[in-house]
């Protein structure tokens, strides 16, 4: 009997049936047969068992505990509740928003987001040079920029940086970022085995020289990417895979003290950095929460100071959160929206694509469901810089019956039944896939006539059946790497691995090509705006549900310092309890 | 001699388990690179594979793991990359010994004494009530009654802290919401136990021989009937030192029951196979245990 | 008892036993009824369980029984579906472990020797892995062949492909157990005499174990399964949980108990949406619980009439 406490699946499954006495039963029969014969005083145990044993278990607890819990020192400075455990510390292997938060304030870049704006600001380099044709860009190192530990940090530590991004055997997913650099994606998919053919350089220990292939209007957010920050080389050859949790230099304003998983993440001030100054708080953990009812329990109990990670609140609270004074929403770059298998012949007709996206009311379906968000046409977030709107989705139930009939489908008749893939949303709780799902199901029977068959599955059985386009429809969302729309409308060029929709147009394409070699801003934005017109209202392999609102929740008289930006990223260097905060 | 020839036959055990979940896994669709994020291109995936080995052969990979496994290494995790195996369950292992041991006295504390005096009351409305709660505890799931103890106990009279690890304070709830499914599963045994023992022919004869009633009850009665419970020990142990999912999430407790579900998820391979072996050495050790205590608690049990 | 009592079948004066326990036939009728609503409501409620309303949790009242969940469907609709889809559940785990865990038991104990080691062993290897770990690979595994192997025969059933890996995973993991158990008390049966009279009057092994040990250990066996059966439905929803159980918009007991403890918080409690299926679940349990008790009484071969 799996244990109800046990039932959600605790133990490792055997769990699931201990055996009830299963020697008891043998044992007791024996036991029943002996003691009529023989007389039994003689044949018990001396003593019983019970108070022993009990007494034990709660001494050997007190003693582990004594091991486990109470090492862990004072109090933070600050504690933020950052979201689930990071996979990794190391800038080369992260990309989750939670992680890059955590590799934030440890390791430094040229540039880093400013806490206000997100927007790149001066970091290990004071200042930059951008030619006139803004292809080639000079970063000037500060002289005061050293490794917590105390030596230099040095042009050299960049162009390693840089090089172990791009470096094939390490296999960084945020590589192809480097694309507009020169001579980077040769060297990256192997063509060439030559790193003097990128073009970056270190003329000397404190200038450092990229040039592009063409001018890229989000270079400098690349260069405050927590991917191309730096970090030492020594200890990285030294340690191998588990290098970040052996003490080595930090470049950033934090140093790692300790790192348990499903616990905490301690930062220390690094004191060394070059703005130790104003780095106010001085320890700061950043706790792992999965659960949202842990996570509001936690705040409520004055445990944390920020809660960062937006499904972290429960949905269904939203609303009633909405209402509370330290509660933070903001615009931020993210995309929900679902994606469609053009591969699949129902789908393979546009009209019918455009009938599915027609008969979605996204703001009924946001106010139910994710009602700090706002309703989205389209699939770049509004809130881009560099970005033209233009025609998207619309709400027309009449007119998608009419695209199904021209389609041969008068009233769903004889339309094959669709999937609807997703995933379980696992540690949350809130269920919001599965909802959306509801919901999106009901209205295409009821507008359309078209079953919707709901499959639920395991977070990597999603993945995978996305990437090799086994569905017919699926959820999906997208959370932009820098502001500007090139990071949304890439996604679906025919080259792109995270298109996955199977649809490919080279007009498309072309648009978004012509757009990266325009020098002129305003020209550029209108042929994204004409790339995006023809993804979402002609071609429709998407349709975009809503635009994510960032959120944090902290008492602004117990917290300074945090700040809503697009981007999501906020930097702990700015964040410190006030007097009122301290406890 | 018997528990020499049990402590060899370990060795054939844990190779099959461990060959088991080596193998089983990687059937399952879905590998541990799968993210949200694609890798960049198809060579870089590659490259991905070659390095932790994935690429070779499942026979080669085993032979391989099984080759650094004796040597002590159990490998990296795949999804906590800067992490070994190794770190994560002794990181996680003493939390969830802890913990667990705190739910094993609570359980037999409340389980005994309940099972035992509704078995007294056979009947009687303190039995129906008893058995009432106890069903009760046994029906009503921990993520049910976790949120339920932290409304209560922690956010509404303030008296326990309604999360994470460390202080002996934020040890109660926990304990509670571990222990109480099993208390009701000891206080069933114990009363069914205790229930067949007063029936049984010795306790007439005990009467007959004209002994007190206390007497009866505790010095007879209570050690015969009590066997079941020994005998469940072991694997409500088994279960409560490995962790709980449900409980280490309410509670955010750093232990390793959160891992065993978690790493098969994630497909992350060499941390599933290193916890089904601490599962399977800690479910074999302690079934070894209850049946040395057995033998020690009651000379009529020989051991085959 | 002033009359000589006539000649009883066994099972005739179980029956007779059974009756005698009020709690019992209490509980077995409430069960039937259960089962009855469960079939009866889904099908004649003005509200259907997968449709939703404007009416998002809405309380309890007159035209919402149990109140509405998060997309305005009727949640006393909901729990008798629910009800149905645990029950089913219920009733495959248990049939499971009885099926395979009572013969696999009472096979190995009864033949003993090099077949009992080489039985167990099989059930210890398995005990040994985290049955989680077993669960996901055997439905992820074969979701793909079910389907169509389901959809060849015809595609109307293709949504029960899943229905059908999720009690194979359930019975997958609850028979082994039962397996131990009854191999124990078969052990210590077959030595007994009546075993040894019956076996030296020349009865067949099959005879021995079906007509002697199994109404010997049938007591222990239905305790067991009443343990079970709560067991089953409970591992049910943490599967769906994880994305391996009941597809949604369908929804079990137990999944509907995991939605509404999500809604316990500090905040706003939607109450009706934990206590409604969470009551009727405990309150199944309870009389299986009692139910379980009258029949192991009332089968008890050495019970009185």
């Amino acid at each position: 009997m799996p244990a109800p406490t046990n039932a959600l699946g605790e133990s490792p499954g055997a769990s699931l049936f201990p055996s009830v006495a299963r020697r008891g039963a043998e044992v007791g029969e024996q036991g029943r047969k002996g003691a009529g014969e023989k007389g039994i005083s003689d044949l018990l145990p001396p003593r019983p068992p019970f108070s022993l044993s009990l007494l034990l278990s709660f001494l050997v607890a007190w003693v582990l505990w004594s091991a486990t819990g109470c090492s862990r020192g004072p109090d933070a400075d600050l504690t933020v509740l950052n979201g689930p455990d990071p996979g990794s510390l190391d800038p080369l292997l992260v990309s989750g928003i939670e992680e890059l938060r955590a590799v934030l304030p440890l390791f430094e870049g040229l540039a880093r987001p400013d806490p206000v704006t997100s927007q790149a600001i001066p970091a290990l380099a004071t200042r930059w040079d951008i030619s006139a044709d803004r292809r080639r860009y000079t970063f000037h190192l500060r002289t005061n920029a050293v490794w917590s530990t105390g030596g230099p940090i040095t042009s050299a530590d960049v162009l390693y940086s840089w090089r172990r991004v791009l470096e094939p055997t390490n296999a960084c997913q945020y590589a192809t970022l480097l694309d507009p650099v020169r001579g980077a994606t040769d060297f990256l998919t192997g063509k060439t085995k030559d790193f003097a053919s990128v073009a970056i350089r270190a003329p000397d220990a404190a200038t450092f020289e990229v040039e592009l292939e063409h001018p890229c209007a989000w270079f400098l957010d690349l260069c405050a990417f927590q991917t191309l920050s730096v970090v030492p080389r020594a200890a990285i050859e030294r340690d191998g895979d588990r290098w970040v949790m052996m003490h080595p230099p930090f470049s950033g304003p934090y140093e790692l003290e300790s790192w348990r998983l499903n616990d905490r993440i301690r930062l220390r001030r690094n004191e060394r950095h070059w703005d130790a100054a104003n780095t106010p708080s001085r320890v700061v953990d950043l706790l792992a929460v999965s659960s949202p009812a842990t996570a509001l329990n936690l705040y409520l109990d004055h445990r944390i100071d920020v809660i960062l990670d937006k499904p972290l609140i429960p949905a269904e609270l939203l609303p009633e959160m909405a209402k509370r004074p330290d509660y933070h929403t903001f615009p931020m770059l993210g995309s929900y929206f679902v994606r469609l298998n053009v591969t699949r012949p129902a789908l393979a007709d546009p009209r019918v694509r455009r009938a599915l996206a027609l008969t979605v009311d996204k703001r009924r379906l946001v106010q139910r469901l994710a009602s700090a968000c706002e309703p989205a046409d389209h699939i770049v977030p509004t809130a881009t810089t560099n970005y033209l709107r233009g025609p998207g989705q619309t709400l027309d139930p009449e007119q998608a019956r009419r695209l199904m009939t021209e389609a041969g489908f008068p009233g769903g008749k004889g339309f094959p039944k669709l999937v609807y893939l997703c995933d379980s949303s696992g540690g949350g709780g809130a269920r919001l896939h599965e909802r959306v799902t509801v919901e999106l199901q009901a209205a295409w029977r009821q507008e359309l006539g078209i079953e919707v068959e709901i499959r639920q599955v395991e977070k990597q059985v999603y993945l995978r059946a996305q990437r090799t386009l086994d569905y017919d429809l699926s959820r999906s969302s997208w959370i932009g790497d820098y502001n500007d729309p090139d990071t949304f409308l890439n996604l679906f060029t025919s080259v792109n691995g995270n298109n996955r929709t199977g649809w490919k147009d080279p007009r498309y394409d072309a648009l978004l090509e012509a757009a990266s070699r325009e020098p002129d801003m305003a020209r550029r934005a209108v042929l994204l705006r004409d790339a995006e017109t023809m993804l979402v209202r002609d071609a429709v392999p998407v349709i975009p549900l809503w635009f994510e609102a960032g959120f944090t929740l902290h008492d602004p008289a117990r917290v300074e310092g945090v700040h809503g930006n697009v981007l999501d990223l906020h930097p702990f260097n700015a964040m410190r309890r006030t007097a009122a905060g301290r406890r | 001699m018997y528990f020499l020839r049990r402590i060899l036959f370990f060795v054939p055990l844990l190779l099959v388990i461990s060959m088991l979940s080596f193998g089983l896994l990687r059937l399952a669709p879905g590998g541990p690179f799968d993210r949200e994020r694609a890798p960049a291109s198809a060579e870089i995936e590659r490259q991905l594979r070659v390095r932790y080995h994935l690429d070779e052969p499942v026979p080669v990979q085993y032979v391989r793991w099984l080759g650094d496994a004796l040597r002590g290494d159990l490998g990296l995790s795949l999804k906590y990359r800067n992490h070994s195996v190794a770190d994560i369950i002794l990181q996680g292992l003493p939390v969830s010994l802890a913990l667990g041991l705190l739910g094993f006295g609570f359980a037999i504390g409340v389980g005994v004494p309940v099972g035992f005096f509704t078995a007294m009351r056979r009947g009687g409305w303190a039995d129906w009530g008893g058995s009432f709660l106890v069903l009760v505890g046994i029906c009503v799931p921990g993520f049910v009654v976790g949120p339920l103890l932290v409304m209560v106990f922690a956010l509404e009279l303030r008296w326990f802290p309604a999360a994470l690890w460390g202080s002996p304070m934020q040890a109660v709830l926990p304990m509670v919401a571990l222990g109480l499914y099993f208390a009701g599963r000891v206080a069933r045994l114990m009363r069914e136990g205790m229930a067949q023992t007063l029936r049984s022919d010795f306790i007439r004869t005990a009467r007959a021989k004209g002994l007190g009633e206390p007497a009866i009850l505790m010095r007879h009665a209570f050690r015969l009937a009590v066997m079941p419970v020994v005998s469940y020990s072991g694997p409500m142990l088994a279960d409560l030192l490995t962790g709980s999912f449900v409980v280490e999430s309410i509670f955010q407790i750093p232990g390793i029951g959160v891992f065993i579900v978690d790493s098969s998820r994630s497909r992350d391979y060499p941390l599933v196979i290193g916890l089904v072996l601490l599962y399977a050495v800690l479910l074999l050790v302690l079934n070894l245990a209850v049946d040395l205590a057995y033998g020690l608690l009651d000379p009529r049990v020989e051991h085959e | 008892m002033s009359e000589p009592a006539p000649a009883l079948t066994p099972d005739q004066r179980a029956w007779l036993r059974f009756r005698r326990n009020r709690p019992a036939v209490v509980s077995a009728a409430f069960l039937l009824l259960m089962v009855v609503l469960a079939l009866l409501v889904p099908a004649v409620s003005p509200h259907a369980a997968d449709h939703g309303s404007d009416a998002q949790f809405a309380a309890p009242g007159a035209s919402h029984w149990f109140g509405t969940d998060v997309h305005g469907r009727d949640l006393f609709t909901r729990v008798f579906a629910g009800a149905r889809i645990s029950l089913l559940v219920g009733a495959v785990g248990a049939g499971v472990s009885l099926a395979i865990g009572v013969a696999w038991g009472m096979v190995a104990g009864y033949v003993g020797g090099r077949a009992d080691g080489a039985m167990m062993r099989a059930v210890d290897v398995l005990y040994s892995l985290p049955s989680i770990i077993f669960v996901i690979v055997l439905i992820t595994t074969l979701e793909g062949p079910v389907r169509r192997a389901v959809t060849a025969v015809s595609p109307v059933l293709e949504p029960s492909a899943r229905m059908l890996l999720l009690f194979a995973g359930l019975g997958a993991v609850s028979w082994l157990t039962m397996a131990r158990i009854v191999r124990g008390q078969v052990l210590s049966l077959r030595t007994r005499p009546f075993v040894l009279a019956s076996r030296a009057l020349g009865a067949g092994h099959v005879r021995i174990l079906v007509r002697h040990i199994f109404p010997n250990v049938l007591g222990i066996v239905i305790v067991y399964l009443t343990l079970t059966v709560p067991g089953v439905v409970l591992y049910e929803s943490f599967l769906s949980y994880l994305g391996l159980g009941i597809q949604p918009p369908q929804a079990s007991l137990g999944t509907l108990i995991a939605e509404g403890a999500a809604q316990i918080n500090p905040v706003r409690v939607y109450w009706w949406l934990v206590a409604c299926p969470g009551t009727l679940l405990a309150l199944m349990l309870l009389a299986l619980n009692l139910v379980g008790d009258g029949l192991r009484e009332a089968l008890d071969p050495r019970g009185e009439a």
